[in-house]
């Protein structure tokens, strides 16, 4: 068990080394949230205004929105560096030494749960530079960024499984480009609940993403209902180590195609 | 006696119903280089992946080491270097990266594995480049950072799958020399695949044709050869004739055998290729067959594997080019 965690750790490494590389990815990760949370600030400023839409300021109610969609599309974006490896023989060769399998899939999982810590780091003191008021405080706000990091372990480990199973970039870009935009709209990240259609609110419900963002932002607020923001914790957690489960069986199919 | 590589009879089909392995055998004696050869999809990388441990047969047995490569992997693979066909390096890694993280995964840490890392490097002419990222590296170079990555935690076993395909003929004649060199080293057993039959012919002590996923033929390279004696005599035609024909006209050169006919070719042997000339050319003369050429030489590795296969070499070769 150890030995897996510490090869865990060598493996993270690796990949946070070689995005540390790649300076135009480091740019445009730490640009793209910011574009959005000014750009979907400005657009939809406004929607505040009808009525029951329940909050006073709208970069308050889409900062955490927005925290959340930058963390569901690193995760799901991460499988196209597993393609790579596969690509390569990169994969092949650790699957031929010692090394715990577990570790290759925790070690990608790792990097991109750090990833994520940084990248809502970021967001959350630009949405304070721009207005964003906290209520919840630090507690609050560090809840937000674990159901975060929950949402990007469990969609970063499913992103891994499709790239084990198809071993394509093609199918990986689909999948991505089919999935990602849909179930951030198909959850609150830009419009309250209460004014979602009645059919989009039943879908939500059952959306990892939304409960992240509900879970957050809840905790966020100035009188917290923590039955509801655990719940929402739990119903996460669950969610990441069914998905990291996943993940470990299309590795078992992986090597038995080899 | 023990050996270092043993598989009976491994039997794999994959998803789709192609046959890789249709009962390979083999057994390497430590210490020695042993070649499996053959053309492309003769069955090799299937086999090496099998023995070491990424893919499972589904049928027979295989001990690496000593082991079991099914019920005790996990010691096949700490016994074990690796070097496939896709390099499988880290690309946005420089060489002491990759080699530092190859050996962590095999347990190494501390003084150990920095020092073998750069007497590796040393040995194979990366030091001045250890610290660049393996994308500069020439095919050359990342050919050699592969062989050091599987020999970075001392394996007693060294699998090299097809490590001179792709290589520039300069490079490949260093390989050649890296891996004789290897081949010194106290206790290592080498397995590798080509389908250069020279270079197996070169650098192996034992050497085993594979073709359709069996063995067709194991020996010595020398006693491989040893088998056919005499000449080859290779007849070419004009345009394609009918093998029964060709056959047929030949039946009464006594001298003459193993006579095999693809459309424009005729290979056989005879104890001495430049006698039998005049009456073969008579012969295919008087069966109007019109002939372009005809060449006698000593027998090579491409007979042995015409012998055994069936087919030429070259031919077995492009069947399954993409």
């Amino acid at each position: 068990m150890t030995t897996a965690i510490v090869e865990s750790w060598f493996m993270m490494v690796r990949h946070l080394r070689n995005l540390m590389r790649q300076p135009w990815w480091i740019a445009i990760s730490l640009v793209q949230p910011v574009v959005w949370l000014l750009l979907y600030g400005a657009l939809f400023r406004k929607v505040v205004e009808i009525p029951g839409f329940g909050s006073g300021s709208y970069i308050d109610f889409l900062t955490p929105g927005i925290v959340v969609m930058t963390c569901l599309f690193s995760a799901g974006w991460s499988g196209m560096g597993l393609i790579d490896d596969i690509d390569r023989g990169t994969l092949d060769r650790f699957l031929v030494s010692p090394v715990s399998r577990g570790a290759l899939i925790a070690g990608r999982l790792m990097q991109g749960a750090l990833v994520a810590v940084i990248q809502s780091a970021i967001i959350i003191g630009l949405g304070m530079l721009v207005g964003a008021t906290y209520p919840g405080g630090p507690a609050g706000v560090a809840m937000l960024v674990v159901c975060a990091v929950l949402l990007g372990t469990g969609v970063g480990a499913l992103s891994s499984a499709v790239a084990l199973l198809s071993r394509r970039e093609e199918t990986m870009i689909a999948v991505s480009n089919f999935v990602l935009l849909p179930l951030t709209f198909l959850s609150s990240v830009f419009m309250a609940q209460t004014l979602m259609p009645g059919w989009m609110r039943g879908v939500a419900r059952y959306n990892p993403v939304n409960w992240a963002v509900q879970a957050g932002r809840g905790a966020l607020t100035t009188n917290v209902d923590w039955v509801a923001v655990l719940t929402r914790l739990g119903l996460l957690a669950v969610f990441a180590a069914v998905c990291t489960w996943l993940a470990t069986r299309a590795f078992r199919m992986y090597q038995r195609s080899v | 006696m023990s050996y270092a590589i043993e598989a009976r009879d491994l039997m794999k089909t994959y998803r789709g119903g192609v046959r890789a392995l249709d009962g390979l055998s083999l057994a390497v004696e430590p210490g020695t280089v042993f070649g499996l050869v053959g053309p492309n999809g003769a069955g090799k990388s299937t086999t090496v992946k099998i023995l070491t441990t990424l893919s499972r047969a589904d049928a027979g047995q295989a001990f690496v080491a000593g082991h079991d490569v099914r019920s005790e992997p996990k010691k096949v693979r700490c016994a074990i270097g690796s070097v496939a066909q896709k390099s499988g390096l880290d690309q946005a890694g420089t060489g002491r990266e990759n080699l530092v993280l190859q050996g962590r995964v095999y347990g190494m840490r501390g003084r150990e594995l920095g020092h073998r890392a750069a007497e590796l490097l040393e040995r194979f002419g990366l030091d001045e480049a250890a610290d660049r990222t393996v994308r500069t590296y020439s095919g050359g170079m990342q050919r050699r950072l592969d062989v050091a990555l599987g020999l970075m935690h001392r394996p007693q076993v060294l699998f090299l799958d097809e490590p001179t395909t792709g290589l520039d003929p300069e490079a490949r004649v260093d390989m050649w020399s890296e891996i004789t060199r290897l081949a010194g080293v106290e206790g290592l057993t080498i397995l590798l695949t080509t389908h250069y039959l020279d270079e197996a012919d070169r650098l192996t002590q034992q050497m085993a044709i594979v073709d359709k996923g069996r063995v067709v033929a194991a020996g010595s390279p020398d006693e491989l050869k040893g088998e056919l004696r005499g000449d080859a005599v290779v007849v070419e035609f004009d345009e394609p004739v009918e093998g029964a024909a060709a056959c047929a006209a030949l039946a009464g050169i006594s001298d003459l055998r193993d006579v095999a006919v693809e459309p424009k070719v005729l290979r056989a042997r005879a104890d001495d290729g430049a006698r039998v000339v005049p009456g073969v050319l008579s012969a295919l003369e008087a069966a109007g067959l019109g002939v372009a050429s005809v060449t006698v030489s000593r027998p090579s590795l491409d007979d042995v594997y015409l012998r055994y296969a069936g087919r030429s070499f070259s031919e077995a070769d492009s069947e399954v080019a993409p």
